[in-house]
């Protein structure tokens, strides 16, 4: 069946295409040539309408034992947002740590169709692989987790060559099917369990002598050198401790010029100046990232209210653990492998210091120069749930709004802030850049984020509208793989998205050595770690799409 | 990977039955008869080795169509006013098929094991815990404290698996480490040293335990107490284990919630998970919940991402409604409050439903006998035996891909329960 989308303002930046009206021709779920026959089936009418590419998510979680733990330890967040069966829709519950069918049905209904879980530990793949199955519409897929595992760091100790732990990590993401490598807290997380209580850029491990910077290095060129598209993707020491901007200035200019993401930018971004001893550093460090363009970001911005934090950082997560509110919170040490942390947690506007956090997020979107070198995220759920992205939308793209909600805040933070002396104001062509096109680019997809011939027909139709929050909340139309799923906002039907992973090429000789490492030391066989693709394609709902990698080889 | 050898031998088979996922078992498999040889223990080998007699569903005690039987559920279903899904002693696809026609159905949903997992889960709701998984005890344990539960018992391979390892990732001396019971003795040697060092068990009645738990957490935690001696515990002896734990350097805390069978035994779960808490503001220390058997952890798992609670919910009103109270499904039988009772026990012939007034339908393993003939009772396949499925074991945080071993022809619970919601 061929579909032609007539007439729409087209928002399609991964073709340098800013607000053209044209037709878009739509045949078994991808983008085609406008047909030489001229057949159409069926014909929408897009005139006037805003049309850009479906939303990516590149950084929330969706899917994994934490995530689960938090939805577990949260009845009373979710009794406020319970969600009632429809005839095309499961029940479920919603805000904080929503149900996995929820999240699905929800980021469809504002125009998202792919969501990427960023802390997948390899021993836990396998649960948030069977999560992200049961989360309906939108495409998935995660970044697998290094770095604190006892296997890598004993390499290192070893001094092995990279091209062992290049082997390494590409036999890893492979087996976890995943799409990238996130670091989190590099050895931090490791160390907790050796009763290390912090781990700064240049402060060894206590068993392996291992620094974090020196797990960066050995990731991000591994992950350079197997071409995997998306750039090591980095949660880095010090989360949220005041003064941490400098280990993250630190981190920034010593990768060495290697790709690096740096995740949930604004939780690093802090100083220690004024009388609350804690500051804004989202200036220097949006100039450094403005001057390394081998640096991207996302923000994890955090907004106001009751939220939950899940974080692979069991090292700062029991650090934190006062803050909980409620006063209840979860650690876990994981198989010599990785860890978690659950804080539920409040960010309250008349806090100085949260007041002072949502300053320093939109800081660093607005100092940023670079869209395709930022992307938009609230860390979902650490900074606010994910289906807050409209409002922060308006926030970016609307300068007389910020600055309405900011003369609200902590008058001490306003004070500490340069926020409302700050101009800029997105565009619609921004807000698709870092929404699509950049993070299409950044994740690895290359048929996702754009709307050329030959895309995945993923695509999102908004009424313009001033006010950008209501834009942005309820979508026109969303079509998934060309299936129209959302009408004016509301969703007309539920179809399974596709699991997004890279297959890095590596030396199956490593297997060896990992047999007789799983035997003796961990507590299940090499064989059944494996995630195999008949368990991503599952009961039949689930499909692999294998993401082409970059010209990889030795720097 | 489980794999069979040309002789019809596997290799590397997971257990569903054991609830630490033990993974090392080589099996044989004549006709339909699966026979452990090697790393079985009495769990594991009762869960491979259940011989199959059932092959046919029944209605009203006639052998009937899986067809029909289905059919027959799906009008119990449609007339009742409150239908509960319980046992659930299944696999993933089990739970999630077991949900889905919870959702649709408006039922409640309940796991045979709740009353010791809700021992575990109203603490991780009230005030949390820090806990650790299995490779981290085997590696790194050096004074593992096990508080009221015979857990060998229960977990057979437990102490061989992780506590007594010839080797571990960091160089200790696996004679070096200390068990110590605090409540019930051990029934076995299996917590026995390999060259002979015994368990210290200092033990108290059940009834004891909240009280003894609660003084060796205000012993850790600096307090003075005014008793010379709790539970028949003289407060020297709890004393010197308050300062064992704080000079260890990875404790490790466990317990079978299903062991702790007292009311408000959750009070005592919570005083050792705050106790833990405590030793880690200096030290490391950790809890390790055992359970996982009859696929409680998976099905909790599933119910947990699906609808944002555990077990224990009431769809009828189009939504979850969760109560750990009102939804106990034994509560609900016991007051009547239940006209249909699907009980669904894939793992084990002897966990039969409970005794009820209530029209009960059961999906069992072939095996399974009854005092009283359930109006409809479907032989079904066991997960990891006659079909491939995946369990969680008893940390929550590793699942194991089970393997189908034989072809039985039985049904999975999924293709049954999935079978029901379509004719629903």
């Amino acid at each position: 069946m061929l579909m032609k989308l007539t007439g729409g303002r087209i928002v399609d930046p991964a073709h340098g295409v800013n607000d053209e009206v044209r037709d878009i021709f739509v045949k078994d779920g991808r983008i085609v040539a406008e047909p030489t026959d001229g057949k159409i089936d069926q014909e929408i009418n897009l005139r006037g309408k805003v049309v850009m590419a479906g939303a990516i998510d590149m950084h929330t979680h969706i899917g994994g034992g934490k995530v689960n733990i938090a939805r577990t330890m949260l009845p009373e967040d979710h009794a406020a947002d319970v969600v009632a069966r429809t005839e095309l829709m499961r029940s479920g519950c919603g805000h904080a740590a929503p149900s996995t069918l929820t999240a699905g049905y929800r980021y469809a209904e504002m125009g998202y169709t792919a969501g990427f879980e960023p802390a997948i530990l390899p021993i836990n793949a396998r649960q948030a692989h069977m999560e992200m199955h049961d989360t309906p519409i939108i495409d998935k897929g995660g970044y697998v987790m290094l770095g604190s595992d006892d296997y890598l760091l004993r390499m290192m100790a070893a001094n092995d060559d990279q091209e062992s732990i290049n082997n390494y990590v590409a036999w890893t993401i492979t087996h976890s099917q995943a799409i990238g490598v996130k670091v989190v807290n590099p050895g931090g997380i490791n160390a907790f369990k050796f009763n290390q209580r912090k781990l700064d850029l240049d402060e060894k491990n206590s068993f392996y002598g291992v620094t974090p910077r020196e797990i960066l290095l050995r990731l991000a060129r591994a992950v350079k050198e197997l071409g995997i598209p998306h750039p090591l993707h980095v949660h880095g020491c010090n989360l949220g401790v005041p003064g941490n901007m400098n280990t993250t200035l630190d981190t920034i200019t010593g990768i060495d010029g290697l790709p690096m993401h740096m995740t949930h930018i604004q939780f690093h971004s802090y100083g220690t100046e004024g009388d609350f001893k804690f500051s804004s550093g989202a200036a220097e460090i949006a100039e450094a990232i403005n001057s390394n363009k081998n640096i991207t970001v996302d923000v994890g911005q955090i907004l106001f209210g009751q939220t939950v934090t899940a974080s692979g950082d069991s090292m700062m997560q029991h650090a934190a653990h006062s803050h909980a509110h409620p006063n209840k919170w979860v650690t876990m040490d994981i198989e010599c492998d990785a860890g978690c942390g659950v804080l539920p947690f409040k960010y309250k506007d008349q806090s100085y210091v949260n007041a002072l956090q949502w300053m320093i997020g939109l800081e660093t979107f607005l100092l940023v120069e670079d869209p395709w070198r930022i992307f938009l995220t609230t860390d979902h759920p650490n900074g606010a749930p994910f289906t807050s992205y409209p409002h922060l939308i308006r926030l970016l793209m609307d300068k007389s709004f910020r600055n309405d909600v900011l003369s609200e805040l902590h008058p001490e933070a306003q004070k500490a802030s340069r926020l409302a002396s700050i101009d800029r104001e997105y565009s619609l062509y921004e807000i698709a850049i870092m929404t699509r096109a950049g993070a299409a680019k950044l994740v690895g997809l290359a048929d996702r984020g754009h709307l050329g011939v030959g895309g995945a027909a993923d695509i999102t139709v908004y009424t313009d509208d001033s006010d950008r929050e209501k834009m942005f909340s309820k979508p026109d139309y969303v079509f998934k793989d060309g299936k129209m799923v959302v009408e004016n906002g509301d969703l007309i039907d539920v179809t399974w998205g596709t699991t997004h992973v890279v297959k890095p090429e590596y030396d199956n000789s490593i297997e060896k050595e990992l047999k007789g490492y799983f035997d003796k030391y961990l507590t299940m066989k090499m064989g059944n770690f494996k995630i195999s693709d008949d368990e991503i394609v599952d009961d039949g709902r689930g499909s692999l799409t294998i993401q082409p990698l970059h010209k990889g080889g030795p720097i | 990977m489980t794999e069979r050898n040309e002789a019809g031998v596997w290799q590397e088979v997971p257990s569903p039955f054991c609830g630490i996922a033990s993974d090392d078992l080589t099996i044989s498999v004549n006709d339909q008869q699966v026979t452990v040889i090697e790393n079985g223990d009495p769990i594991t080998v009762k869960g491979f080795e259940t011989p199959i007699t059932d092959t046919v569903p029944r209605v009203d005690g006639q052998e009937t169509s899986l067809a029909n039987a289905v059919q027959r559920i799906a009008e119990l279903m449609r007339d009742s006013q409150q239908t509960v899904i319980s046992g659930l002693g299944t696999d993933l696809n089990g739970a999630r098929s077991a949900m889905a026609l919870a959702d649709k159905g408006r039922a409640t949903v309940d796991h045979m094991n709740s009353a010791g997992a809700f021992r575990n889960f109203l603490v991780l709701q009230d005030t949390g815990w820090m806990n650790t998984t299995l490779a981290e005890v085997k590696n790194r344990v050096d004074l593992l404290l096990v508080v009221g539960s015979d857990i060998e018992s229960a977990y057979p391979r437990f102490y061989e698996r992780m506590v007594w390892p010839q080797e571990t990732l960091f160089s200790q001396d696996i004679e070096s480490r200390d068990v110590i019971y605090l409540g019930k003795a051990p029934s076995g040697d299996a917590s026995t040293s390999p060259k002979g060092k015994k368990a210290q068990v200092i033990p108290c009645d059940d009834a004891d335990l909240p009280e003894v738990m609660s003084v060796l957490r205000a012993l850790i935690a600096g307090r003075a107490l005014q008793a010379d001696q709790v539970g028949g515990i003289a407060i020297s002896v709890l004393s010197d284990l308050a300062e064992q734990l704080k000079a260890a350097k990875y404790s490790v805390v466990t317990w079978s919630a299903a062991m702790l069978d007292f009311d408000h035994a959750e009070a005592t779960v919570q005083t050792l998970c705050e106790m833990v808490k405590d030793l880690n503001v200096q030290t490391r220390s950790s809890g390790l919940p055992l359970g996982g058997k009859e696929g409680d952890t998976s099905v909790n798992q599933v119910a947990a991402w699906q609808s944002g609670y555990p077990m224990r919910s009431n769809f009828n009103r189009g939504y979850p409604d969760y109560d750990p109270y009102l939804s106990d499904s034994l509560r609900m039988l016991a007051d009547d409050e239940v006209d249909t009772l699907i009980w669904v026990s894939s793992f084990d012939i002897d966990r039969t439903p409970p005794k009820t007034d209530a029209t009960t339908v059961v999906l069992g393993r072939s095996g399974m006998t009854f005092d009283q003939e359930p109006a409809v009772f479907i032989p079904v396949g066991t997960p990891g035996i006659d079909h491939a499925g995946r369990a969680f074991r008893t940390d929550s945080v590793v699942s194991i891909p089970l393997r189908q071993l034989r072809d039985s022809g039985l049904p999975s619970t999924f293709e049954v329960l999935s079978a029901v919601e379509q004719a629903l």
